[in-house]
């Protein structure tokens, strides 16, 4: 009698719990408190600013071809992709137009970035849900990538390998052969990952119907990328505002309208589908001709401002520059895709259980770095 | 809509904004008491439809503290920049989270690093830096040596 009464009280008591900052399903240092009633998620907050590294004030101070590489640890999984939004910025700014071949191996080098982010995504995925077993498949396909990077650029995760006017070095001569190597692969083994995990029932139904997000939220909470295309919010950069070589090559944009972790799931297997597409359009249709264009040692950009928008791995980031004709930038705005998907977690996890916090957390796919900058 | 359309609809709604067009985006210039109806006007407006705020920017212009707005319509795919410009001793600009949701988090991130205050916020604290840190590291007059280092 005396164990049902504590029991009674301790449902309808609202609890509050700390989620992190050292948790692994949040892949980082981020710390959420949980107001809970008995499993039962009724708020949501995230604290956010453990790996707070002040990166937007260390760039008033720095020179352009500094920031690059600053910029890659922000979302260290699309670290190709953020440099090549800073190095466009510049680029505009200064008029300079690259060569054919720069935008096309930036094009391949962006999406195989894609590729190698979804791996990472799918297996801790995976492996938030309790199969262990993505986590190994996953690594193993995902240093397929890496090996190739190391290749060119030389090194594995941030690779700094774009500069203003190019890159930073040419291609390796086994890169071509070794990427056709790596598509034939996934296609075959991506199959795999539909078998082991997209149909299976436990991950199904903690999938399906959870976290609800419909496009109008998904729009007025900025949230982009694959998380808001599972809302059918068409936001893919790529598309709208192409830049690279995206507007010769042909693709789908890849759009779901059921808004729960299952559709944001969904739209991560195929857009890995997609990207293979994209490389297999150009690789053997790389342009000769200069990797960089001549730059001046000094980069000034006259005085004005610029934005650049490019489509990460987990949504839009954007590059606003302030100049005031000085050579480091008057103030650097870094709009970062993961920031955004955040604050929709309070709205999608709320009334859903922990461990159902858990999957939603990971169908969003945050990465800390670049949520606090 | 074209630049030229939208400068006119919106000096029609607006007629106290200035509006100049950028290289890249058309500029949009107003007062802190005019933004919050401007920005209702932008979301609702059929012709117009903002419904996206893909960016929000506090900026230090030195004489004055302001924030920047980078705005597009999912429908028509137009984009517009609205910059609100506000003092430095007493920062204060109507908040539009109530329009955008996505701007709850960053109006809390340029009152983190510069100190403007969004009033009718419904949750203004500190978002990246702890709740006793002295100053607004992003202003151009932040002295570092106020908070300790480790």
């Amino acid at each position: 009698m005396a164990e049902e009464i504590i029991i009674k009280e301790a449902d309808e008591q609202e609890i509050s719990i700390n989620m992190g900052p050292q948790h692994p399903s949040t892949h980082g240092v981020l710390r959420l408190v949980l107001s809970l009633k008995g499993e039962i998620v009724n708020k949501v907050e995230p604290h956010c600013g453990y790996i707070h590294r002040g990166i937007e004030k260390m760039t008033e101070s720095m020179t352009y071809q500094q920031i690059i590489h600053l910029t890659d640890r922000l979302d260290y999984l699309s670290a190709h992709i953020n440099n090549g939004a800073v190095c466009l910025a510049v680029e505009k700014a200064l008029e300079v137009e690259v060569s054919e071949r720069v935008k096309v191996i930036r094009t391949i080098m962006d999406e195989l970035n894609r590729i190698a982010s979804h791996q990472l995504w799918w297996c801790s995925f995976g492996m938030d849900l309790g199969g262990l077993t993505c986590f190994f498949y996953g690594l193993r396909d995902r240093e397929k990538i890496l090996d190739i990077f190391e290749e060119t650029t030389g090194s594995r995760l941030i690779q700094s390998y774009y500069c203003p006017g190019g890159l930073m070095a040419d291609l390796h001569p086994n890169f071509q052969t070794k990427v056709k190597e790596f598509i034939k692969y996934f296609r075959k083994i991506l199959p795999e990952y539909d078998e082991l995990l997209s149909g299976n029932i436990i991950m199904m139904e903690r999938a399906i119907g959870m976290g609800l997000l419909t496009k109008e939220q998904a729009i007025s909470y900025g949230v982009t990328g694959p998380s808001g295309r599972g809302s059918g919010f068409s936001c893919d950069v790529r598309k709208h505002h192409p830049y690279h070589a995206y507007d010769k090559v042909k693709f789908n944009e890849v759009l779901r309208t059921e808004g729960d972790t299952y559709a944001r799931y969904m739209v991560r297997m195929d857009e890995m589908r997609e990207s293979m597409n994209i490389i297999e359009q150009l690789i053997d249709n790389i342009p000769e001709g200069d990797y960089v264009a001549k730059m001046k040692p000094v980069i000034k950009l006259p005085e004005g401002e610029y934005y650049q928008r490019v489509e990460a791995a987990r949504g839009e980031f954007g590059v606003y520059i302030i100049s005031k004709g000085e050579k480091n930038p008057y103030r650097m705005k870094l709009r970062s895709p993961n920031f955004s998907n955040l604050s929709s977690l309070d709205l999608m996890a709320r009334g859903n259980k922990i461990a159902d916090l858990v999957a939603i957390g990971g169908s969003l796919d945050y990465v800390i770095p670049d949520i606090d900058r | 809509m074209t630049n030229q359309e939208l400068k006119d609809n919106l000096q029609r709604i607006e007629p106290t904004a200035t509006i100049e067009e950028g290289k890249q985006y058309l500029n949009v210039t107003v007062s802190p008491e005019k933004w919050h109806n401007l920005a209702t006007q932008l979301k609702e407006n059929k012709e117009l439809a903002f419904d996206y705020l893909f960016n929000l920017t506090g900026v230090d212009y030195g004489d004055n503290l302001g924030v920047v707005y980078h705005l597009e319509s999912t429908t028509h795919h137009h984009v517009v920049v609205v910059k609100v410009a506000t003092n430095r001793e007493n920062p204060e600009i109507p908040t539009i989270c109530d329009i955008w949701r996505t701007a709850e988090f960053h109006e809390r991130e340029a009152f983190d690093f510069f100190g403007i205050k969004f009033t009718n916020h419904p949750d203004l604290r500190r978002i990246f830096l702890d709740e006793d840190w002295k100053g607004f590291p992003l202003r151009k007059d932040y002295d570092p040596s106020v908070n300790p280092t480790y």
